[in-house]
């Protein structure tokens, strides 16, 4: 396994790119889970398949394309939600349909045979490219800054931004950079388990990271760890098998969950049975 | 008694819904005042606008002769705990530290033993002092309840604002939340928006009325009267008089 590392450049792209996107994955899963914006990001995540044909039909990195509906899509959700009360779901699901609707569109009106956008829809962590790896390095750098120096903001933020705001805290443009940072993060994720599955990266390390401690930098870091282990298992099991990546990595990432839930269930029950 | 804030004509409206109309009012230092009313009809509004959350209004509010910026008043404020994720991962004392986080330079903060000593002191004041490890998801509503209170108090207060603090508590609970607050209402100004109408009554030095614009204000156990024996909760009649009813 070391020796084909060492001896294929696509597989070390593979490798870099797992640690990359489990670093974001990790830190914003965590929070979106604790924000309960797993629909949005899921919503961000499909409306970005319309800049994905852009790009094919425009003849510009698909990645690009992706990354400027996703953009907008977060930031535009914002501006309405804020503006109509109580219609944040059927935002959502708006941009969700129009975003897919606009990339067959685009896809369709390309001449000839159209493309294979399926690494894009169920993602390829094989096929990464090494304008794609430069990209979620620099995304993974922002994400990484803005979070970890900012920490205490952002978890004070998280629990109460109206109280963030009451401090004199500008959390109108927190909560923008906050939704930038879940489009970017979208976009660096893409590769490696496709637009359909994105949210599943997202959520599953934080969820099972959730079960096993109650302090949010540790969720983080474990969120981290998990998202890692996803992710390279998904990866040489797919660079043997052929096999989807994001497929691997989602379905292992669901088994993780729920053996560690059995587990911790069990604990607290022995504790239970001790205690008495 | 100098006058900390001062409310003119105030009228806020959500889309076409009115909120609040040519509401006035002032509080002054030291006052304990009590507002009761219907739901709807405005109360927690009167708070967010106060202190700067509900930006789109008619009038003017200010604080200490000028605004809320420029003032050098301080406002505590403890809202309605339904509005916060109680299961957030955060333990007592990290809540209550989320106030010593300097509004500029926050890059890495790390808090100082000055900020976990004052933290201490103000979870000692409110009786949390031996849970501050304890997550919020493990608290009580009373617990729960008294750290908001005691984050609030975190940012040294000149008056504190409190939303429904004994919605939702047991009555226990209840009872230790008003005592905690009677304390505090020696130190600083108090402004409890309230349904626990009797218990208010007992405490407030003054009782508001409140259905989107002030119906009765004054004496708490006259207002409580006045209240009492008019229909409360009718949103939509227009109230007898523009003029306030001072009882």
């Amino acid at each position: 396994m070391i020796q084909d590392i060492l001896k294929y450049q696509y597989l070390q792209y593979a490798l870099i790119t797992s640690v990359l996107v489990s670093l974001v994955a990790g830190l914003i899963g965590v929070i979106i889970v604790e924000k309960k914006q797993v629909m949005l990001t899921g919503g961000i995540a499909h409306t970005s398949y319309g800049g994905v044909g852009l790009g094919y039909l425009l003849g510009f990195e698909p990645l690009l394309g992706a990354f400027i509906f996703a953009v907008t899509a977060a930031l535009g959700s914002n501006l309405i939600k804020n503006r109509m009360t109580g219609v944040s779901d059927v935002i959502i699901a708006i941009f969700w349909s129009l975003g897919m609707s606009l990339g067959i569109l685009f896809i369709g009106l390309i001449p000839g045979y159209p493309p294979d956008v399926t690494s894009y829809l169920f993602g390829n962590i094989l096929s990464v490219t090494t304008l794609n790896l430069v990209l979620m390095a620099i995304i993974t750098l922002i994400v990484l800054i803005v979070i970890v120096v900012f920490f205490q903001d952002w978890r004070a933020h998280l629990f109460d931004p109206e109280f963030t705001t009451i401090r004199g805290k500008r959390t109108k443009l927190m909560e923008n950079i906050l939704l930038f940072l879940i489009a970017i993060t979208v976009v660096a994720l893409i590769r490696v388990v496709g637009i359909i599955l994105v949210i599943a990266l997202l959520s599953i390390p934080a969820a099972t990271a959730s079960l096993l401690t109650r302090k949010l930098h540790l969720r983080m870091i474990l969120a981290v760890l998990f998202g890692l282990m996803f992710t390279i298992f998904g990866l040489f099991i797919s660079a043997y098998t052929m096999l989807s990546s994001g497929a691997v990595i989602v379905i292992f990432g669901f088994a993780v969950y729920i053996i560690t839930y059995l587990g911790t269930r069990y604990l607290i029950r022995v504790k239970k049975v001790e205690a008495v | 008694m100098s006058n900390l804030i001062q409310i003119n004509d105030l009228c806020v409206k959500y889309g076409k819904i009115e909120a609040l109309r040519d509401l006035n009012l002032t509080i002054n230092e030291g006052e304990y005042i009590g507002i009761i009313g219907a739901n709807g009809g405005g109360k927690s509004t009167l708070l967010k606008t106060i202190l700067g959350l509900t930006k789109q209004y008619k009038g003017t509010i200010t604080y200490n002769g000028t605004t809320l910026k420029k003032s050098n008043l301080s406002i505590g404020y403890v809202p309605q705990t339904n509005e916060l994720n109680r299961m957030f991962p955060i333990t007592v004392e990290e809540v209550v530290l989320t106030a010593k986080i300097p509004l500029k330079k926050s890059f890495f903060y790390r808090y100082s033993d000055e900020d976990h000593k004052e933290v201490n002191t103000v979870l000692e004041k409110v009786g949390l002092s031996k849970i501050k490890e304890r997550q919020i998801s493990d608290l009580s509503g009373g617990e729960f309840q008294k750290l908001l209170i005691a984050r609030a108090l975190a940012l040294n207060p000149n008056i504190l604002l409190l939303d429904e603090p004994t919605a939702m508590v047991d009555i226990k609970s209840q009872k230790q939340i008003y005592t905690l607050i009677k304390r505090l209402s020696r130190e600083m100004t108090i402004v409890m928006v309230t349904h626990h109408v009797k218990d208010i009554t007992k405490q407030a030095g003054k009782l508001i009325f409140l259905e989107r614009n002030i119906l009765a204000e004054g004496d708490p156990e006259e207002v409580y009267k006045y209240a009492y024996l008019k229909p409360v909760g009718v949103l939509n009649r227009e109230p007898r008089s523009r003029e306030v009813t001072r009882v």
